[in-house]
């Protein structure tokens, strides 16, 4: 820091001798000052990506430093948002780097009142007995015209619209495969 | 030595601050005319710049709720639903009887009026004003004036910027503004620039890559320009001309006049309405308007505030 | 627009610099009034009124676009005489159904194609059973599919015949007066013709119009047929397929337009093909006949090898010619699966396991408490998310915990909320709102255990199919059989948790020869021997020639305006649909100023400044052959190439379950009978009346008025996003917009003594919301039949989590849908509003309960639904020629 240095470089003298007289300009930079750059400029890296929030699909620059997000903001070779974001878009990095952000597996038994937390590869264990227990009691080869459905009616699922579009071909390939039908998302709403 | 003209009147600020060679004086033009009051320069502005949180509450000063500059608000949109033809003269509440208070009654007639019943043919011809306002960085900027640490500087930029690490919170800044832009931070608890200075820097790190500031980058509608000073007085009057000839004869520029009270600004508007319905000073002038004269008549005056200063500064060294 | 697309809105902006006028209708000033030339307020709900007025004036002064009308639309083809309009059946259309409350579209056929003999067999089971259409929301295979008519109808050019489209389409809107428009909507005369004017003196040959929406159009029980209105509006103006005209729907989720496109919803496959249907899709050569519809013009003809293409992506090698392609792996729907038919199951009882990824139905859907009820009473709900939102805490701080319905203690649900990764955590696709695909780059490993849905899904089936390895059960087939094999890579690929490549799921969707992997240029491609896959046949192309054209991110500084090189959009990067249209008949630009894409006599193809969506080298001259069909039936005249006619329709014989014209229904919830007709709503919407699900009264009803007596509408602010998950927990967002309010008039503010900054509370029959005042002359009090109405608008972006909380809107819904798509009408309903805090805990049921007593709507005694007179049920039943083929059926769910 600045604060231990002599009293040699203070201000006062520097501004007599640079052509600062009044002390308000060159003569009063701090070092730190002198040596600040803006921290997209030594970022290691940037990936390009686009706004998660509305459907316009603005396109979003995001600075890496340190396996950190130290910026998002919008790319000015767009087409379609020309380097600008909206308030949301421009908060992406607040999103991405809440603390109030979920990091463990948060698991509620029947009637408990507590949340407890799960280690993440056995709440998958757990999920994917659930997911097939309810598939098997719940499962219809025909339907009450005797007509062939091969399908559960116990299992739903809704959600999508701010999801990738692999991720969307997963889920319904999935599904399907299970015979899980009531698969829907926003698009209905 | 002093030049007459330093602490009054037009001139370059960069060079008068000691830079050779300084670059075009850079500053803002807001174009209030476009803006869409999405706040987009806010948040951007908070982003970059790391600046917490303002307050959560709801004003009732129509979609304005973050109140109004301050040092955890470095990017201020004002709302002002008015009926045109209607004068609607407002001024805007001060920062010490920010949020927490009683509902105050800010003048704009529209919100929370005495209930009226519009006649049911009349249709009136509303307007809705938003406006971005920002740190105006003054050709002559009574805060840098008064700084006794020179934390406060001018940049190579022709802009006004607290350098934190030197800033020792005196608050001497914060009475001498004639916009009430710059204050101490007061929270939130744990940030390290409590009780620091703070203000728009014009993201001064930005600059120095030749990049825009985060509030200009984002702004949806162009409706915050970043570029030369000179440039953008020119295209502001290049505007204002154009909506005199759209019949918008309400138009008027605010801070772009080198010979006004504070020399000019490096921040400037354009407005629909008389300055003060947005919570901006009709004639702002800089309080230290008269320190050459005082310097004259009184030096010691001048030499105990130097003083003041080293003292200042010496109280931060460990 | 500016409010919830600002970005977009830089277009508007840019427009108006250039002289453009901007109009924004819209029930109150937001902040897109305060940059438009013309706000016109409108009651919510009427813009079927207020379009059907301008549509009259266009067509009482003869300014449509008649060189473009005759040539591109169906307005010459001539419908059935045996068709009655709604005029003279009191406000339904000939052949309705009161039983089932649905139509036999069969007198609203073309004319000669309402005989048995002339009509498909696709064509005649969509005619058909309409209440099952109704169930699975066949309008949104329509999106896509266009209307499934016969190829050559009877036309008259000179647009003269009295059953000609022009002039059925001209009866129908007559009546919209402006003095009609003024008595509906509530919009003076004054200001409805100053927006005829500058709408139609913007369209032509050297102009064109853009017409923009949103949810303030599809939350509607007439929601679809809204979006019909502007359709005829923009096809009579000449303003469909041409640059600056169109119908922008501005989507509000970053891939919604993906997630449609690759659906995650019950009655859809990727690219729009159906889900089967057990009644008529019981084998591989059902289905594709029913999406190819023989006979018919277009590109739905090479349906087989879209549907082969889908089969073989999902169950690879196991799919053979010899099995159909496993399709008999595919589970088959019967009828609503729809996500509230779902909700009011789990309430029922009749659902275990749920999934939300993304999603907070518990704020963002109609009816929250219907929502938080149905989740508290499953076995086991997985919510996937970045924060604790409300769907997954309903069981312990909801609305309804306070009321003592949701018992922590006696609530058997278990509750996984698993942390997801952001957008900047994992790679992968959006579609934006324009079709188009950009791909996202990983910038950083997600925090703790978040993870991608890629990941959790990916996983999930490898274990079940790991669990299910060996089993003998015919039904675990299609999970063993599953192509499931994706490359993984992250540092826990070696221990098999790793990260599935989104690469190679993309390469799956575009598609690749089977033998050889070589990835397919675009769907012209897919074959339907089976030497082919494809997961989503309208995204092939994606990895044309083997590279990411998502990704491409060429300058918009080194590329045309159009700019073509910025991602990848469907089909085949197209940006413009139907651009054909934006030359005339010959081939040539409309104008010089509005040239787009055009026919290139010298090298004798179409070229533009777009890929022209037509085929390259068919000549404007070339007229189809007789007795052909799908692609060779397009003549050259035929700019849209997915309908089955090639025109754009005025009128839409089929796929509609509502009437081949938009007409004027009252929303479900209204203060005011139907000026036009008897029939009060649409006859045809989706209601699940049900004790949970009461509906606020008719305004038939004796004192209907006086305990719902305001419209109340909702829409999002700038500073948040839909039910907040992504806003609430965000403090550079939350702080913009802290607290739940109600903006009221100044005079509605005097009439309930509303005090600015206060507390006032809204109820329906579902529930009461509480807000702080915010009293405003945005809203103003409309004229709307001769009496004043208040409107009061809301935000939805709060529930009981976040850095701020409050009341959810949409928990003043009840649930009743559009037929065409199963969309709810949350944009529109009846409601009263007090000064004060709600009432809490027990004390607030009773308070709602009495509310809906003194509604009579307590124990379901709404009124009707056809509220036609019996007379003109009757005749429209008697309209349809022969009897009924499809028997009524009993649904609890009319």
């Amino acid at each position: 820091m600045t604060g231990s240095r002599s009293f040699l470089p203070w201000p006062l003298l520097r501004q007599f001798t640079a052509g600062d007289v009044l002390g308000r300009g060159a003569a009063v930079r701090s070092r730190r000052t002198d040596d600040i750059v803006p921290r997209t400029t030594g970022a290691d890296r940037v990936a390009h990506s686009v706004c998660p929030y509305c459907a316009v699909g603005c396109a979003q620059k995001v600075f890496v430093k340190d396996e950190k997000v130290v910026q998002i903001e919008g790319n000015p070779e767009s087409p379609v948002n020309r380097g600008r974001l909206c308030p949301k878009g421009s908060a992406s990095k607040n999103l991405v780097t809440s603390d109030l952000r979920q990091t463990k597996v948060r698991y509620r038994a029947p009637y408990a009142t507590e949340w407890q937390d799960l280690e993440l590869h056995t709440a998958m264990e757990m999920v994917a007995d659930r997911v097939l227990k309810s598939r098997k009691d719940s499962w219809q080869d025909i339907d009450e015209h005797g007509r062939k459905v091969r399908r559960t009616m116990g299992i739903a699922s809704l959600g999508g619209a701010t999801l990738d579009n692999e991720e969307n071909y997963l889920i319904k390939k999935l599904f399907t495969a299970m015979g899980a039908i009531q698969i829907e998302n926003q698009a209905r709403i | 030595m002093t030049s007459a003209n330093s602490l009054f009147g037009p001139l370059d600020p960069a060079p008068d601050a000691g830079y050779v060679d300084a670059p075009k004086r850079k500053g803002f033009f807001t174009d209030t005319s476009v803006c869409i009051g999405c706040k987009a320069c806010e948040v951007a502005c908070k982003e970059w710049n790391d600046v917490p949180e303002n307050l959560y509450e709801m004003l009732g000063t129509s979609y304005d709720n973050s109140h109004s500059l301050n040092a955890n608000q470095w990017r201020h949109v004002a709302f002002i639903e008015q009926p045109a033809g209607r004068s609607s003269v407002g001024l805007p509440p001060t920062i010490s009887d920010a949020p927490g208070r009683d509902s105050v009654d800010l003048g704009m007639p529209t919100l929370g009026a005495a209930p009226t019943e519009v006649p049911e043919d009349e249709k009136p011809d509303f307007r809705w004003l938003m406006s971005s306002d920002v740190c105006k960085h003054c050709t002559h900027a009574a805060c840098l004036d008064v700084c006794p640490t020179g934390s406060l500087f001018r940049s190579e930029f022709g802009t006004v910027v607290v350098q934190d690490d030197i800033c020792n919170g005196c608050g001497y800044c914060v009475a001498a503004c004639p916009y009430g832009v710059i204050d101490r931070r007061r929270g939130p608890e744990g940030d390290p620039k409590v009780g620091i200075a703070q203000k728009c820097t014009l993201c001064y790190d930005r600059l120095k890559d030749d990049q825009r500031p985060a509030c200009a980058q984002a702004c949806p509608t162009e409706s915050i320009l970043y570029g030369d000073v000179e440039e953008l007085r020119e295209r502001a009057s290049a505007r204002v001309a154009t909506l005199h000839e759209q019949g918008v004869m309400d138009a008027r520029l605010y801070g772009n006049d080198p010979d006004d009270g504070v020399g000019g600004t490096g921040a400037m508007f354009l407005l629909l309405d008389e300055p003060e319905v947005y919570g901006l000073p009709p004639d702002p002038v800089v309080t230290t308007k008269d320190l050459p004269q005082m310097f004259r008549r009184a030096g010691m005056a001048g030499t105990a505030m130097l003083a003041g200063a080293a003292l200042a500064f010496l109280r931060r060294t460990p | 627009m500016a409010e919830a697309h600002p970005v977009g809105f830089q277009w508007v902006m840019e427009a108006k610099k250039r002289g453009a006028r901007i109009i924004h209708v819209d029930p109150r000033f937001t902040r897109t009034s305060a940059l438009a030339h013309q706000h016109v307020p409108i009651r919510v709900g009427s813009d079927i009124a207020f379009l059907g007025g301008i549509i009259n004036h266009v067509l009482q002064n003869e300014l449509d676009f008649r060189e473009y009308v005759v040539n591109y639309t169906n307005a010459a083809n001539i419908v059935s005489d045996k068709f009655e309009d709604v005029d003279g059946l009191d406000g339904l259309f000939s052949g309705f159904d009161p039983e089932t409350r649905t139509y036999d579209p069969t007198s609203w056929q073309f004319a000669q194609e309402d005989q048995d003999g002339e009509l498909g067999q696709a064509q005649a089971d969509d005619a058909g059973d309409t209440a099952e259409q109704r169930d699975t929301a066949a309008g949104m295979q329509n999106e896509a599919h266009g209307m499934q008519v016969g190829s050559h109808p009877p036309r008259d050019e000179t647009l003269q015949h009295p059953m000609c489209v022009f002039q059925v389409l001209k009866r129908h809107y007559a009546r919209y007066t402006p003095e009609v428009v003024e008595q509906i909507c509530g919009v003076s005369q004054e200001d409805f013709l100053e927006v005829c004017r500058a709408w139609t003196e913007n369209s032509g040959r050297e102009r064109t119009t853009a017409l923009v929406y949103s949810v303030g159009w599809t939350q509607h029980s007439v929601g679809v047929q809204y979006i019909r209105a502007g359709a005829i509006l923009q096809l009579l103006l000449g303003n469909m397929g041409r640059p600056g005209g169109g119908i922008m729907a501005l989507r509000g989720h970053a891939s919604i337009q993906g997630s449609t496109d690759i659906p995650t919803l019950f009655n859809l496959l990727p690219g729009y093909l159906p889900m089967p249907n057990a009644a008529s899709h019981q084998t591989l050569s059902d289905w594709i006949d029913g999406v190819r519809n023989p006979g018919s013009k277009g590109f739905w003809a090479n349906a087989g090898a879209y549907g082969i293409n889908l089969l073989k992506a999902y169950w690879g090698d196991a799919a053979t010619a010899e099995n159909d392609y496993c399709f008999d792996y595919l589970p088959k729907i019967t009828g609503d699966h729809g996500t509230y038919r779902t909700v009011l199951d789990m309430i029922d009882g009749k659902v275990q396991g749920y999934f939300l990824v993304g999603q907070n139905p518990a704020v963002g859907s109609a009816h929250g408490r219907a929502q938080r009820l149905g989740m508290a009473n499953l076995d086991w709900l997985v919510v996937r998310d970045l924060f604790e939102i409300e769907s997954a805490t309903f069981w312990k701080d909801s609305p309804e915990v306070q009321t003592g319905e949701i018992v922590p203690e006696e609530c058997r649900t278990e509750v996984f909320l698993f942390p997801a990764a952001s957008h900047v955590e994992k790679e992968g696709t959006f579609t934006q709102t324009q079709r188009m695909l950009q791909w996202r780059e990983k910038a950083v490993e997600p925090p703790g255990d978040a993870r991608s849905e890629l990941w959790f899904f990916y996983h999930l089936g490898r274990m079940m199919r790991e669990s299910l390895a060996g089993s003998s059960d015919e039904r675990d087939r299609p999970l063993l059989d599953l192509a499931w094999d994706y490359p993984l890579h992250g540092e826990a690929a070696s221990s098999g948790w790793g990260e599935p490549s989104a690469e190679a799921v993309l390469k799956e969707i575009n598609g690749y020869e089977v033998a050889t992997g070589r990835l397919l240029s675009g769907f012209g491609e897919m074959k339907d021997d089976g030497s082919t896959l494809g997961g989503c046949w309208i995204y092939s192309g994606v990895y044309a020639d083997g590279v990411n054209q998502a990704a491409r991110r060429k300058s918009r500084h080194e590329q045309s305006e159009v700019a073509p090189e910025w991602g990848w959009a469907w089909p085949m990067n197209r940006r413009l649909l139907y651009n054909r249209a934006s030359a005339d008949p010959q081939g040539r630009p409309w104008s010089e100023r509005k040239a787009y894409v055009w026919w290139d006599e010298d090298a004798q193809e179409w070229t533009g400044h777009d890929v022209p969506d037509f085929e390259k080298k068919k000549p404007p001259s070339y007229r189809a052959p007789e007795g052909s069909d799908g692609v060779a039936a397009i003549e050259g005249i035929d700019p849209f190439i997915m309908q089955g006619d090639g025109k754009g329709a005025l009128y839409a014989p089929q796929g509609l379950i509502d009437g081949p014209m938009p007409t004027h229904y009252e929303p479900v919830e209204s203060p005011f009978r139907n000026l036009l007709h008897g029939q009060q709503g649409n006859p045809t919407r989706k209601e699940y009346r049900r004790s949970d699900n009461p509906l606020n009264p008719d305004p038939r009803e004796p004192g209907a008025a006086e305990v719902f007596p305001f419209v109340f509408t909702t829409s999002r602010l700038t500073e948040h996003h839909t039910a907040g998950a992504m806003s609430r927990y965000v403090e550079h967002l939350a702080e913009l917009q802290p607290e739940m309010f109600v903006e009221v008039s100044p005079a509605l503010a005097a009439e309930r003594g509303l005090e600015h900054m206060g507390w006032c509370h809204v109820i329906t029959a579902r529930s009461a919301v509480e807000g702080k005042v915010l009293v405003t002359e945005r809203l103003r009090p409309l004229r709307v039949e001769g009496r004043t109405v208040h409107q009061v608008w809301m935000p939805y972006h709060w529930g009981q989590g976040g850095l701020v909380s409050g009341d959810s809107t949409n928990d003043l819904f009840g649930i009743s849908l559009d037929p065409n798509v199963l969309i709810q009408e949350s944009k529109v309903g009846t409601c009263d509003v007090r000064p004060g805090r709600r009432p809490t805990g027990p004390a607030l049921r009773e308070y709602v309960e009495g509310y809906a007593r003194r509604a009579g709507v307590l124990d379901h005694e709404e009124g009707p639904v056809v509220t036609a007179s019996a007379d003109a049920q009757q005749r429209s039943a008697a309209a349809q020629d022969g009897a009924d083929q499809h028997s009524p059926q009993q649904r609890e769910d009319q």
